[in-house]
């Protein structure tokens, strides 16, 4: 068991927070219709990291991400650092039914030089002519990254970005977010189901479920370490027997 | 005494004559304005799935309807009054509680309906429910004007945060909107027209003019910017086609109004799907015809 982890475990987790931490979370709860989803979260993350937040299905890691976003009521504390400028990429849209295209939809954030706004995110000329409702899971994806990056964020969220994107359009996407934490020094929080993507694109981990589990740094864990801090013992066991095989 | 009676019928049919084009075109200008305005706005209901909200909405208005003709004021303050209030209710109670916009405005609508066919003269009920052209004054036609041109500033000016948070409540407040405070806006800005149309139309039928025309203009548009004016065109065409209509077959405006914007869905809905299977029908002629394509 890691430091980081012991420190989750025994209840010693109230993060300190120093100048470089861009978020700092206290003994945050919620809870709905008298069920707990997140109990006394604590943890605190450095500017320009990733944070993969990992857990099983119910585990509270969207409900954490609609705490940060302040979409729900909570308690305890979420410090955000002043002046940040936040981007979100959901994991689908509620509604495409809109007749929109996506440039229109880029505009409502991209107001002036539109072409070079467009070219730094990375999206061809093509696109932008179909609606939102049209697009593939991958090409929604795209845009929804465009739409988070396109202002010039300093923290990203991202929930689960590929779910319902083909496996080798996948890589692209992770790629790109994680030039942009090295070239601009953006922070990133990522769920994650995927644990490949976790070990290759996470400087730190918090392992949720309804408590945390773990948290602390990526390397300090193997896959099956992780695995097993999440689902137990036995499924980390069959896992790696899968990959074995 | 013939001549005089004569006379006497001539300036009545003058004085009529006199009469029934400025009510026409009051009710033209009101037209103009609340069903351009009233389809500008019903373009994000029909998309928020909020279709049937606006026309709840607008039958909440006839208590206030009511209290105006009761206590002789102008019934458009009276509309509004208990439109605000319901709009307040509503929000309050949908960020309160677990309850959907549909099923709140669902039980206020029954409820107020209920109240305003209790308290409304009979007399005055059918005039309330169904409009009524010809009762539209100069004072009404200068306020609907500088109303709705309020109205489709304020929308102009929000519609992108409205856009915004319909297609994602998250994405919204991550990019710092305030959702709550655009869908108080917006609910408003829906209450104001409505209260704006109901002497053209009625409280029954009001809401149509924020409906129908956003839902026809869905069959033809492909972009926000085409979907938006096709909704305020078509809602400026059934309003004033149906005015004109009433004045030419002597029926009340307010049916009329909704049978020219359902003709312009059906229109729609009918080119929209002969188009498609034109289209699909030659793009299956040019595969047969390239089959490596």
């Amino acid at each position: 068991m890691s430091d980081a982890h012991r420190a989750a475990t025994d209840g010693s987790n109230q993060p300190q927070a120093e100048d470089r931490d861009i978020l700092v979370v206290s003994e945050l709860s919620v809870s709905s219709q008298n069920k707990t989803i997140l109990e006394e979260v604590s943890f605190n993350v450095k500017k320009g990291t990733s944070l993969a937040i990992v857990g099983p299905n119910g585990g509270g890691k969207s409900t954490l991400f609609r705490a940060l976003l302040n979409l729900i009521p909570y308690s305890g504390t979420i410090k955000w650092k002043d002046k940040i400028r936040m981007g979100y990429v959901p994991q689908s849209l509620v509604s495409t039914d809109l007749p929109i295209s996506v440039e229109e939809f880029l505009r409502f954030k991209c107001k002036t030089d539109f072409d070079t706004c467009i070219k730094s995110v990375g999206l061809e000329k093509d696109i932008l002519r179909q609606t939102l409702g049209s697009l593939s899971g991958g090409e929604l994806q795209r845009v929804l990254i465009a739409w988070a990056i396109v202002d010039n964020p300093t923290v990203l969220l991202f929930d689960e970005p590929t779910s319902g994107v083909d496996i080798g359009a996948e890589e692209p996407i992770y790629d790109k977010v994680n030039n942009l934490k090295k070239e601009v020094g953006i922070t990133l929080f990522l769920i994650s189901h995927n644990m490949h993507v976790v070990m290759h694109y996470a400087d730190y981990v918090l392992a949720l479920n309804k408590r945390v589990l773990f948290f602390g740094d990526r390397k300090s864990l193997t896959h099956s370490q992780l695995l097993s801090i999440i689902y137990g013992n036995e499924f980390a066991l069959s896992e790696e027997g899968h990959y074995k095989e | 005494m013939g001549m005089s009676l004569l006379c006497q019928r001539r300036g009545i049919i003058k004085s009529r004559r006199f009469l029934v084009p400025d009510a026409i075109t009051f009710g033209l200008i009101v037209g103009v304005f609340v069903g351009s305005t009233a389809g500008y706005l019903g373009s994000i209901m029909v998309s928020k799935h909020m279709a049937l909200v606006g026309d709840a909405l607008s039958h909440v208005a006839l208590p206030g309807l009511a209290l105006g003709i009761l206590f002789n004021f102008n019934p458009f303050i009276g509309a509004f009054a208990f439109l605000a209030a319901t709009v307040i209710v509503t929000w309050y109670l949908q960020k309160s509680t677990a309850l959907s916009v549909e099923a709140i405005v669902g039980v206020l609508f029954v409820l107020a309906l209920a109240i305003g066919i209790l308290i409304t003269p009979q007399v005055d009920l059918l005039e309330a429910l169904f409009g009524d052209v010809s009762k539209i004054t100069l004072t009404d036609t200068i306020i609907t004007v500088l109303v709705s041109v309020c109205v489709i500033i304020v929308t102009k000016a929000i519609y992108p945060k409205l856009a915004v948070s319909m297609i994602s409540r998250e994405l919204a407040t991550a990019s710092k909107i305030n959702v709550e405070r655009i869908n108080l806006i917006y609910l408003f800005l829906v209450a104001t027209i409505v209260a704006l149309g109901i002497k053209e139309v009625g409280t029954l039928l009001v809401g149509a003019l924020v409906i129908v025309p956003a839902a026809a203009a869905k069959n033809f548009s492909s972009t926000l910017s085409r979907y938006c004016l096709m909704s305020a065109i078509f809602g400026l065409a059934s309003a004033t086609l149906g005015v004109l209509l009433s004045s030419y077959v002597s029926l009340p405006a307010g049916p009329l109004v909704v049978m020219v914007g359902a003709a312009i869905f059906i229109a729609g809905v009918v080119i929209n799907a002969v188009s498609k299977r034109f289209k699909n029908k030659e793009h299956s002629q040019q595969r047969y015809a390239n089959p490596n394509k």
